[in-house]
């Protein structure tokens, strides 16, 4: 296979900078459990030794994100988002569902189909190694964030954070916040915005979360579809081969050649696929990850401004009262600085998205355009 | 007998598909019995000078035509008249070792579809392979030099209408795959001493036992690829439209253009996949399947054979034992009964003779029937998968034509 460039030039374009840098050297994937070895580099003073090492399991990556999100001071920005769960099922299930079938086929078959299936888990691997990395650039890359105590303590403390994974309480509480999420975006959606900008965001996104959530669906099937005609041809290729072994006639010779050219094709149609998935797929399931993002700063942005609001018409009743005048007037106070704060930063942030997006889009179009020229020459 | 054609003319045949929807009222109160609903197919029919037929016939004739005419008739056919017309052909000539083409099978399921006049893709598929497959049928037929003296066949080509076939009922998917697999069944059966000429036939058998089993493997592989490249095309049309209902609602204008570029790209992948999918079924699935029907034919051919042979050897059973008779009754003395068995001796002498001749010559031909199915067969294969793989490189060529108009409107993205 080709070397893919590094994940950080994927999904985001973003400069490497000498005071932070974060990258996932190596990884172990275990039977139930996938071990990323966390590798900084760093001039910052926060830091005991200038380069070090830490093992980390996805658990630990969602512990981090999660903090990020629980954390007030961080509502103005676009939170990065956390790395989907490693996924082997799948794949562990078609490996055993060949081994059960060995029987069945001949060794030729046998060995191609489990080359096929394990350059299919090495695939699914590199992939959920480069998503947990790109989760640790975007945060090393962001001017608050990368400063985060948490984070930290994650790159550099080399014990286990014992984070177990929440427990069934905590998952229910963190839903019902979803809900109440959802039931605030959906009151605070339908009133309009005086800023334009965040009017025009607001309805942008929505929009647009939407559509990347169903290009990404369709993307998926379709490279399904195309991984399935490519499996088609590799046996059918084995087929042709068997044909073409029974004995030494012209016939016999000309399977050979075809079943070589069906390979060939084969290999061809499984680099197309593969390349769709990273260049397209992996875009869209990152852009459907960070337009979520987008929306909750808007959400959060959104809340601010109604307890602002709140705290406004609290004020006019307590000075018509003239009670706690004081107290709702800090109460104010607060709510405007917050909301004020959070609109700052939150309009940065989309301009940035905005930028990354562009960019990554074309990287990854360009790219994508690229290979499917070089693979179709081969030809 | 006035036929349009002579011996050894070479004949050019097309189908097309004309479809009975619905007999009109009047019809049907003229009809004594249920006539059954048939799809009927024309036939054109023209005589060719081989030299103007090129490689786009199934064979191509060295001899040259002594005279030729340029002549075209059509006639039309119920498909129950094709599947006749083989019933007819394989009673007459099977058993003398011919290897005669099969029609494709009755799909009960593919006729109900059309008969409901489901107009969707698969039925057009359906009627689309039918037609086809009955193309190459009669090709085949006439191709064959014997074949296309006898005269079913000339009344099956010439005849303004025919008279419905019966019996074809049993001729249904399963019934017609029953009538090609009794042969093996017998074969496999009959415990054969073989002498040393008949290695050639154990070893062409087992060649093609062989055959049959990795193209029935074949087959479903490849019928799998047609189900997942149409999947494909569906999939990446619907991606298409998702793709620029993305791009429109994008900001960025450069970005926006660029994604409904993209979604014209996989729009038109769709059609290539689409198209590809009728390559792999019509150049190669099909093929396929005509030769595990051709293959069914050549181990009935087989059947025939051991059948002459067992004949022969019954005959020499039945001979040995009057002759054993004729002993005793020497010694038991009975004169009028050793007569009688006398005479039967002499019949059963000239059977064995003649049985045995009528296994030598149909082993003849069923030698040369094989010789020329091989020969057939690999330029056949050879011809149609090199225009398979023609059409797959038209699609790569056309596919680097879409993404090269694609690059730049990707490069363009600010």
């Amino acid at each position: 296979g080709e070397p893919h460039p590094g994940p950080r030039a994927v999904n985001v374009d973003l400069q490497t900078d000498a005071t932070l840098q974060v990258d996932i050297s190596d990884a172990l994937s275990e039977r139930d459990k996938v071990k990323f070895t966390v590798h900084t580099k760093s001039t910052l003073p926060n830091f005991k030794q200038n380069e070090f090492s830490v093992v980390r399991q996805h658990e630990e990556f969602i512990w981090l994100h999660d903090s990020f999100v629980e954390n007030e001071e961080y509502a103005g920005y676009i939170i990065p988002p956390a790395p989907p769960r490693p996924d082997f099922d799948a794949s562990r299930e078609k490996l055993q569902k060949l081994g059960e079938g060995e029987g069945s086929m001949t060794k030729e078959e046998f060995t191609k189909m489990k080359q096929e299936l394990e350059a299919e888990y090495l695939a699914i691997f590199k992939k959920t190694v480069a998503m947990h990395e790109v989760f640790l650039c975007r945060v090393a890359a962001h001017p608050v964030l990368r400063k985060d105590l948490n984070f930290h303590v994650f790159l550099e403390y080399n014990q286990d954070l014992s984070v177990r994974g929440k427990n069934k309480k905590e998952k229910l509480e963190d839903f019902f916040k979803n809900v109440v999420k959802s039931a605030d975006g959906v009151l605070v959606a339908g009133v309009k915005d005086v800023d334009d900008f965040f009017e025009h965001e607001k309805t942008f996104l929505l929009e647009y979360h939407n559509r990347v959530k169903d290009a990404s669906a369709k993307s998926d099937r379709m490279i399904r579809s195309h991984k399935n005609a490519a499996d088609d041809i590799n046996r059918i290729a084995s087929s042709l081969y068997t044909l073409g072994t029974q004995d030494s006639t012209d016939l016999c010779k000309f399977f050979l050649k075809v079943s070589e050219l069906f390979e060939k094709t084969r290999k061809i149609e499984s680099r197309v696929a593969a390349d769709e998935d990273l260049k397209l797929a992996d875009l869209l399931k990152y852009y459907l990850r960070e337009s979520q993002a987008a929306k909750d700063l808007l959400y959060r942005r959104s809340r601010a401004l109604v307890d602002y609001e709140n705290a406004n018409k609290a004020l006019d009743k307590a000075r018509a009262k003239n009670r706690d005048v004081l107290q709702a007037e800090t109460s104010q106070q607060l709510c405007c600085h917050k909301f004020e704060k959070i609109s700052e930063s939150a309009k940065q942030e989309l301009i940035d998205f905005k930028t990354r997006r562009v960019a990554a889009f074309r990287k990854n179009l360009v790219e994508l355009a690229e290979l499917e020229l070089k693979h179709a020459k081969v030809t | 007998q006035n036929s349009n054609f002579k011996e050894n003319e070479v004949l050019s045949v097309t189908l097309s598909v004309q479809y009975l929807f619905q007999l009109d009222d009047d019809e049907e109160e003229e009809e004594e019995e249920e006539e059954e609903q048939e799809d009927k197919f024309d036939i054109s029919i023209s005589v060719k000078d081989p030299e103007k037929i090129g490689t786009n016939d199934m064979n191509a004739f060295q001899t040259p035509l002594p005279m030729f005419r340029n002549k075209t008739f059509t006639v039309r056919r119920r498909f129950s008249d094709f599947l006749g017309l083989y019933e007819k052909l394989s009673e007459k000539h099977g058993p003398n070792g011919f290897i005669v083409p099969p029609p494709p099978e009755k799909s009960i399921l593919g006729m109900t579809k059309v008969k409901v006049g489901k107009e969707d893709s698969s039925s057009a598929d359906f009627v689309e392979r039918r037609r086809a497959a009955l193309e190459r049928y009669l090709q085949r037929i006439v191709h064959h030099p014997s074949l296309l003296q006898d005269p079913d066949v000339r009344e099956f080509l010439e005849r303004e209408e025919l008279p419905r076939a019966v019996g074809t009922q049993a001729l249904s998917g399963a019934g017609f795959l029953k009538m090609i697999n009794k042969a093996t069944d017998a074969v496999s059966k009959m415990t054969i001493k073989m002498n040393e000429s008949d290695v050639w036939f154990e070893e062409k058998l087992q060649e093609v036992e062989s055959a049959d089993q990795q193209f029935r493997k074949l087959h479903v592989l490849v019928e799998s690829l047609v189900v997942h490249r149409k999947e494909l095309s569906l999939n990446t049309a619907s991606f298409a439209k998702s793709t620029a209902m993305l791009g429109s609602a994008e900001d960025n204008t450069a970005l926006s253009r660029a994604l409904s570029q993209l979604a014209e790209v996989e729009d038109k992948m769709e059609q290539l996949h689409q198209d590809q999918a009728t390559n792999d079924t019509f150049n190669f699935a099909e093929l396929i399947a005509d030769y595990i029907r051709l293959l069914g034919s050549v181990r009935g051919s087989f059947d025939h054979r051991m059948k002459a042979w067992q004949r022969w050897q019954d005959a020499q059973a039945a001979l040995q034992k009057k002759r054993e008779t004729e002993a005793k009754l020497l010694w038991a003395n009975k004169p009028d009964k050793l007569q009688l068995v006398k005479e039967e001796i002499a019949e059963w002498e000239v059977k064995v003779t003649q049985y045995e001749r009528d296994f030598d010559r149909v082993t003849a031909t069923v030698r040369k029937e094989v010789v020329r199915f091989d020969k057939e067969k690999a330029r056949n294969f050879k011809r149609e998968i090199i225009n398979y793989l023609e059409c797959l490189l038209q699609s790569q060529q056309q596919l680097i034509k879409y993404w090269e108009a694609f690059l730049p409107e990707a490069k363009a993205i600010a």
